[in-house]
């Protein structure tokens, strides 16, 4: 009896991500959520007519990891260029991956206008309560009391402002069709997550208006912690603050089953 | 097509519809307001794309996407909105993508007023926003010219790729005069090869202003040049009036260009002997013209609707070796074509210096008639 099994691929890259090494510091978790949207958008076959647009910040390089059409817009700016491009290409789908330096402070009028419309775009909104950049600043989503390269003695409220929850924020507005929080900090949640990233793209397909899926992840570098700690400080730290929930479903989404 | 009476901002706006305008992004402000309005009804009726943006941020960098498709596309906007969209541009001229926008502009600084003026002519043809990059600059001195130039304006704009600026100020944008309009052309059906649409069976494109080893963003600023060179080389026009037998030549564009011929035509009446450059590309700057009239020229007298700014350029051309004076108003006033004739009349009478400031003796002789105050 032949004891030895055949070769059986189990895991590999998916092809809407493209063979180049990525530029992400150990322990960061946007790999992980490029991989979720690439895995996505090959079980929906969707790559080739598929248009993203890049935001500034870490993220900056996305178009190099993506194997689809892609821009690379100002900061903060993506929601208004993935409006132009869906306004001249309805039947394209368009997505933006927006970091929250970019979303939620420079870009905070294009987001929520993009939303107010009901723009049919797609965004992921990367929040790890830090500009990574620009090597540790402190972002709009950074907690009080979180010390940054610029909140050094902690974010204080009375003088910094409050932190935004943006995936709330959002959700308030008509034109949103399907806004939502995931975590990128274990397995469950990053199967999470995926599905979350499918009902987004899936929300744009139907027509249903602006969807946005707000992933919470690590910085280790800029947060000075191990990866392994980071995504225990991201558990105890950041989930408090921004709890993962659904904030807007549109009804025609709520048959889908995954 | 027979000439019908038409606003200034509606003809431009039927003009970019016929030129097969895919497009419009733009936000609400005067002096240029019909424009938009003219698009919001127009572009949806013929299935095309019309947005009116939340800021001019918005605005322009929604068309920064919409011409990364391909597709011919516009805004426009009135002086502080360009002043909001330097940012836009410069990523549209580092990314090297096709786009109109037509600027009527208005007086300023600051919030300014909302009557004519030609302020916005260092903004748009010495840059604006950062790096190195020279947009195409048409000025129309008439809504007939108005109409010529933005049809144009798309074209010059895939020609070379570049940014293609109508400016206009609140004079052509609101006046009404007899105009033809041209026959309305298909939109296109074919798209550059650069053009990000879907990766259908082919290989993904990327469009992006970064160049993130300065050698490679060196390279491209030299192909950028490259392009302008060529621009330079083969789009400069103007209009000459009287010229051929001309010892003093008026040089001004736009409104201040037309009010300048009133001017030239009424000195003509008198005798003397003057003609009129009127630039219509400000960019490229038509210096080879002034270059070849100082040969046989006793002076030139620069009009324009701000305090010199296009002066400046032409001295750079005639470096001192002729006479040039300065007339100007500033801040949305309008000169009659009297305060022209006079300075044209004075020019036939006395000797004008060669060396000096024509932006300070301008400065003396405006004073009283804006009954300034010391």
């Amino acid at each position: 009896m032949d004891t030895t099994l055949s070769a059986q691929i189990v895991y590999q890259r998916p092809q809407s991500l493209t063979e180049a090494t990525m530029h992400y510091c150990p322990g960061c978790t946007h790999g992980i959520a490029h991989r979720l949207i690439a895995e996505v958008m090959d079980e929906m076959g969707i790559r080739e007519r598929s248009i993203g647009v890049a935001p500034v910040g870490c993220s900056v390089f996305a178009y190099n990891y993506f194997d689809c059409d892609f821009v690379e817009a100002a900061h903060g700016r993506a929601p208004a260029m993935a409006t132009g491009i869906k306004r001249l290409l309805p039947d394209r789908i368009v997505f933006t991956y927006q970091g929250d330096g970019d979303l939620a402070s420079i870009g905070m009028g294009e987001i929520v206008h993009a939303a107010g419309r009901g723009e049919n775009i797609s965004v992921f909104f990367i929040n790890n309560a830090i500009y990574g950049m620009t090597s540790g600043q402190m972002a709009p989503t950074t907690l009080p009391g979180q010390k940054t390269t610029s909140s050094p003695r902690g974010r204080d409220v009375e003088t910094m402002g409050y932190p935004l929850r943006m995936a709330e924020l959002l959700a308030n507005l008509d034109g949103a069709g399907y806004v939502v929080r995931r975590s990128l900090h274990d397995p469950k949640n990053i199967r999470m997550a995926k599905k979350a990233i499918r009902l987004a793209f899936e929300t744009q397909l139907r027509g249903l208006g602006f969807s946005m899926v707000e992933l919470l992840s690590t910085c280790s570098t800029n947060w000075g912690l191990s990866p392994l700690e980071s995504l225990k400080w991201l558990e105890e730290h950041m989930i408090p603050y921004y709890p993962i929930g659904d904030f807007k479903v549109a009804d025609a989404l709520k048959e889908i089953k995954l | 097509m027979a000439k019908e009476l038409l606003k200034g901002n509606i003809a431009m706006a039927e003009a970019a519809i016929r030129a097969g305008l895919e497009g419009y992004f733009g936000y609400p402000i005067t002096p240029q307001t019909e424009l938009l309005e003219w698009m919001s009804e127009r572009m949806p009726a013929l299935g095309r794309a019309f947005l009116q943006a939340e800021s001019e941020v918005a605005a322009i960098n929604m068309l920064y996407g919409a011409a990364c498709t391909g597709a011919r596309v516009m805004t426009s906007s009135s002086s502080p909105g360009i002043s909001l969209m330097m940012e836009g541009l410069s990523y549209i001229a580092g990314t090297e993508v096709p786009v109109v926008i037509i600027d009527v502009v208005r007086g300023g600084p600051g919030l300014g007023n909302i009557a004519p003026s030609q302020g916005d002519y260092n903004q748009i043809v010495h840059g604006g926003g950062h790096g190195d990059y020279h947009p195409i600059v048409l000025a129309p001195a008439s809504v007939q010219e108005a109409i010529d130039l933005v049809v144009l304006a798309f074209d010059l704009a895939e020609k070379y790729r570049t940014i293609v600026f109508v400016m206009a100020d609140g004079n052509i944008g609101q006046m009404m005069e007899p105009a033809e309009l041209p026959p309305m052309r298909p939109i296109k059906s074919e798209y550059p090869h650069w053009a990000v649409r879907g990766a259908m069976g082919r290989e993904r494109r990327i469009l992006s202003s970064i160049y993130i080893d300065p050698k490679d963003e060196e390279v491209t600023n030299y192909r950028l040049m490259q392009v302008w060179n060529q621009i330079q080389a083969n789009e400069v026009r103007y209009r000459e009036y009287f010229l051929e037998d001309a010892d003093t030549v008026v040089i001004g564009f736009g409104t201040a260009g037309r009010i300048a011929l009133s001017a030239v035509r009424a000195a003509r009446a008198e005798g003397i002997k003057v003609g009129l450059l009127r630039p219509i590309t400000l960019s490229p700057f038509p210096a080879p013209q002034i270059e070849n009239l100082i040969q046989r020229v006793k002076g030139f007298l620069v009009v324009e609707m701000n305090a010199g700014q296009m002066l400046d350029d032409v001295l750079k051309v005639v470096k001192g070796r002729v006479p040039v004076e300065f007339y100007g108003r500033m801040g949305g006033m309008v000169p009659f074509p009297d305060e022209i004739l006079a300075e044209i009349q004075r020019m036939s009478r006395e000797d004008i210096p060669l060396d000096g400031d024509p932006r300070q003796r301008w400065m003396k002789r405006l004073a009283p008639v804006i009954h300034w105050q010391n």
